[in-house]
């Protein structure tokens, strides 16, 4: 039974929409991230990443659409003990001293494991008497992440968690991560607007723009379905004839030469055209720059559950 | 037990440093028949890389027949790469490393070495003086 549930995937959007007042921050969302992936959540401010990830941890309610979390409505209250989530601005009580706030997490958790969380706060060698509120926001975030992986949840909603962190530091908290995913095959999701920080990191990327899913699947398949040529630009401007089939995400030309990213349909071949897989940051840039490339999703990024009349 | 280090810019994919750095291992002797291979929690822990890259560069070790998996107690080596030549201790060893002083001695740095001495192995050993892994491809 727990199986079948899970089968449908750590989350599950469709026709998923939130409005702020007049404003949509997501319109139409759908795709599928299955349990147990590293998954980047990237996209330029206001794209809807924060919006999603609130969405997720039952802290919002869709205005359209559903979101499943291990095929559960994310507001179900039997998901909250299995989503662990921190905020951008890591909300924690200033008051309380490390271990108090350690304390609460026992309290409050069912799942709690004071081992992992005390290690990770040694680990920052952020004292436990020290008040929350004397701490810098490097430690307070190590305070955060300490409370995340306490809970022993199946799934966490890490928001910009590394913006204020020392390269040391975000270096052991994605180390404390990884090893959490190894051992009990937590699934993670991160959000960021530098990639870098997460190369050999996640294994799945969703990125979003304008409230929107852009791309959507595991890295070695997204990557896999692009390539970037290089060749004679077409003679009054435009798409050259030789990538006319194709799918054309982005083109640059400089002087002669046109550089496009394309998801080939069939080879890519033609005289001339020198073809080479993209790094997952050539792909990124490419949609980053051209927002309105067509979107892509892999198969297993595709949600399956097609909610009819919400 | 052996630590593996990630170069992220090198070019080389993550599982593949792994594999090569294992086999490294195995050929100077720090890794012998029996060891267990650090885990994947282990590892990344340390490295902060994708646990799935670990598993996928043991598979490929076990592929190749150098490790074994087994369950419950961890992943151990099966056989070694290294040869009574190649050790730390070997003749051979300290010839090179006599031959480095000279070629220091007279003047040449670091990558005119590395430059030599790649060009003498490309004439005596040609092809197959590159690793197998470098046109590594993966078959299932």
């Amino acid at each position: 039974m727990t199986d079948e549930i899970d089968a449908s995937g750590a989350l599950e959007a469709s026709g998923l929409g939130r409005k702020y007042g007049r404003g949509w921050a997501l319109r139409d969302v759908a795709f599928r991230l299955p349990a147990g992936r590293i998954c980047a959540l990237v996209g330029p401010n206001g794209s809807g990443k924060s919006t999603l990830l609130s969405l997720a941890a039952g802290l919002l309610t869709p205005t359209t659409g559903t979101l499943r979390v291990f095929g559960r409505p994310s507001a179900d209250p039997g998901t909250r003990e299995r989503v662990a989530f921190v905020a951008q601005d890591k909300p924690l009580y200033p008051r309380f001293s490390v271990a108090d706030t350690l304390r609460l997490g026992r309290e409050l958790n069912p799942r709690w494991d004071q081992k992992t969380a005390e290690r990770v706060v040694a680990e920052a060698e952020v004292p436990l008497s020290a008040r929350v509120g004397s701490l810098s926001g490097g430690q307070r975030t190590c305070v955060a992440l300490a409370l995340a992986l306490g809970k022993r949840a199946d799934l966490l909603l890490l928001d910009e968690p590394m913006a204020d962190q020392d390269p040391l530091c975000r270096h052991r908290m994605m180390g404390a991560l990884m090893a959490e995913a190894a051992e009990h095959g937590t699934g993670v999701v991160i959000s960021t607007h530098v990639l870098a920080e997460l190369d050999g990191v996640c294994d799945y990327l969703l990125l979003m723009g304008g409230g929107r899913i852009r791309l959507a699947g595991g890295t070695d398949a997204l990557q896999a379905a692009h390539r970037l040529v290089t060749g004679p630009s077409a003679p009054g401007g435009g798409t050259p004839d030789a990538l006319a089939r194709h799918t054309v995400v982005e083109t640059r030309t400089t002087g002669r030469q046109l550089t496009a990213l394309i998801r080939p349909e069939g080879t890519p071949a033609g005289d001339g055209w020198i073809i080479t897989e993209p790094s997952l940051e050539d792909v990124l840039l490419g949609y980053l720059r051209a927002p309105d490339a067509p979107p892509m999703f892999t198969a297993e990024a595709r949600a399956t559950v097609t909610e009819v009349g919400t | 037990m052996v630590e593996y280090r990630i170069d992220r810019r090198s070019g080389i994919a993550t599982y593949l440093q792994i594999v090569q750095q294992t086999k490294q291992a195995l050929r100077l002797g720090l890794l012998q028949p029996g060891d267990r291979l650090p885990t994947a929690k282990e590892v990344v822990a340390a490295t902060a890389i994708n646990p799935n890259t670990v598993l996928k560069a043991y598979r490929e070790l076990e592929r190749e027949g150098l490790v074994e998996p087994r369950p419950g107690l961890g992943t151990f080596v099966r056989r070694s790469l290294a040869r009574p030549g190649a050790a730390a201790d070997s003749p051979l060893r300290a010839e090179l490393a006599d031959w480095t002083d000279r070629a220091r001695a007279a003047g040449l740095d670091r990558e005119d070495v590395t430059a030599l001495v790649a060009s003498v192995l490309e004439e005596r050993f040609g092809e197959s003086a590159t690793p197998s892994e470098r046109g590594h491809e993966e078959n299932g």
